[in-house]
């Protein structure tokens, strides 16, 4: 347990190169001795995190070893390709593009989508787009709920509480793009003889912001242990393009766009860094709060929402559970 | 039966697959992880069903739904008009 005594942002500092060089030793070394592939795959999305996973990967394995997937779909925003396209030609990888929206659309996706929308909004339709957000849990002591915000032809906004059977019916739909994604990632692989690398970073990880068997698959997960504020100063020292070091942290799952702070994390993710490594090393909601420029009681109420999380999330990280351990090792 | 032995059965039935354990009317569902979001959406959608009772965003707090006994007087609160939370809808 570490002490209180200096906590400030600074405690997420890190050590750019040394960093990198250890990560990449120990991709390596996972890869030689327990994944036993040649190289490894990764889903570009123009965002930060896979940006610095592809990175690394080529700092470990070799520009060669690296295969980046892009993988739009009709609610992709624009820049997307653009910015996965900076990130796999600064690298100097090989890429392939999969638009999934034909997939999506074999699967009733879009139809499903807009079905469950509808049971809220039922004149949803052509030309409209829509996003979940969920309440602040800084901003009061009450549960979270998920609202639907729409957006109509002529851009008028609305925003209406879901109710349970729409919620769990949008998400259901929505999950089938981080799995038809993690689909293309193992097929990709396997044709390669390659692994894939996953990109969650540590908040996403440790809060269970993933789907089962979508973005939550992977071999091995270079940057799990590293929060946020972190991966951004690898990425800078890793030369990754300023467009997608400056770019808002996003979803890029549904048509509205969403910020990854409206769909499931309290805060801003350098807020969210700092809220979580506090949590980790008891520092008292007083000085978490005096650092963050928030009540004591918001930084309380933040805390017991980690917690819930970790605790809620918790099957997403486990394998199938058997009825009694079976030896296969 | 009453509301709260409605409401502790539908917790144990849907929460707890008929096994009430150590559930009291005072245990909180969040705290001994019974309950997560979705499951107070289930419960909010229980509650819409089975009373009638319409919950408003300010009433999504735990002093309204985070045990038996306090979802009960809740619902008895907002059957007599006078809800124990914040909030006028219903």
């Amino acid at each position: 347990m570490t002490t209180t005594t200096g906590f400030s942002p600074e405690v997420l500092r890190l050590d750019p190169q040394r960093e990198a060089d250890r990560i990449c030793a120990r991709i390596r070394e996972l890869m030689r001795n327990q994944v036993k592939r040649g190289g490894v795959v990764v889903a570009l999305s123009g965002g930060i995190d896979s940006s610095v996973t592809a990175a690394l990967s080529v700092r470990a394995l070799g520009r060669e070893r690296v295969v980046g997937l892009e993988m739009p779909e009709r609610h992709s925003a624009r820049e997307t390709l653009e910015l996965s396209g900076k990130v796999a030609a600064a690298l100097g990888i090989q890429t392939q593009v999969e638009d999934i929206s034909g997939i999506l659309q074999s699967v009733g996706f879009y139809e499903k989508y807009d079905s469950a929308v509808r049971m809220v909004v039922p004149e949803y339709g052509a030309g409209w787009a829509s996003k979940i957000v969920i309440s602040g849990v800084a901003d009061q002591p009450r549960f979270t709920s998920f609202y639907l915000v729409t957006q109509d032809a002529q851009q008028v906004q609305a925003t209406v509480r879901l109710p349970l059977q729409p919620y769990l019916e949008i998400v259901a739909a929505t999950n089938f793009k981080q799995r038809i994604r993690k689909m293309l990632e193992y097929y990709h692989a396997d044709r390669l003889n390659y692994a894939v690398a996953g990109t969650p970073n540590r908040l996403e990880f440790d809060q269970g912001f993933f789907v089962k068997l979508g973005d939550g698959a992977a071999d091995i997960k270079p940057i799990a242990h590293l929060y946020k504020s972190q991966v951004y100063q690898l990425a800078e020292f890793l030369g990754i393009p300023e467009e997608i070091r400056s770019r808002k942290p996003t979803t890029d799952t549904y048509s509205l766009a969403q910020g990854q702070d409206e769909f499931y994390f309290s805060l801003p993710y350098q807020m969210m860094d700092l809220c979580l490594y506090a949590r980790n090393h008891d520092v008292p909601a007083e000085s978490a709060a005096a650092v963050l420029g928030l009540e004591p009681q918001q930084v309380r109420m933040v805390y017991r929402d980690i917690d819930t999380k970790r605790k809620t999330t918790r099957y997403l990280h486990l394998p199938p559970l058997l009825v009694e351990e079976v030896e296969w090792e | 039966m009453n509301v709260k032995d409605e409401i502790r059965n539908f917790v144990v039935e849907n929460f707890l697959f008929g096994d009430a354990g150590g559930l009291t009317d005072d245990s909180s569902f969040i705290r001994e992880g019974i309950v997560d979001s979705t499951g107070i959406l289930q419960l909010v959608a229980y509650l819409q069903e089975r009373y009638q009772v319409a919950v408003a965003d300010e009433e999504l707090i735990p002093e309204n739904l985070d045990s038996v006994q306090r979802v009960a007087a809740f619902v008895e609160g907002k059957r007599q008009g006078s809800a124990a939370g914040a909030g006028n809808a219903g």
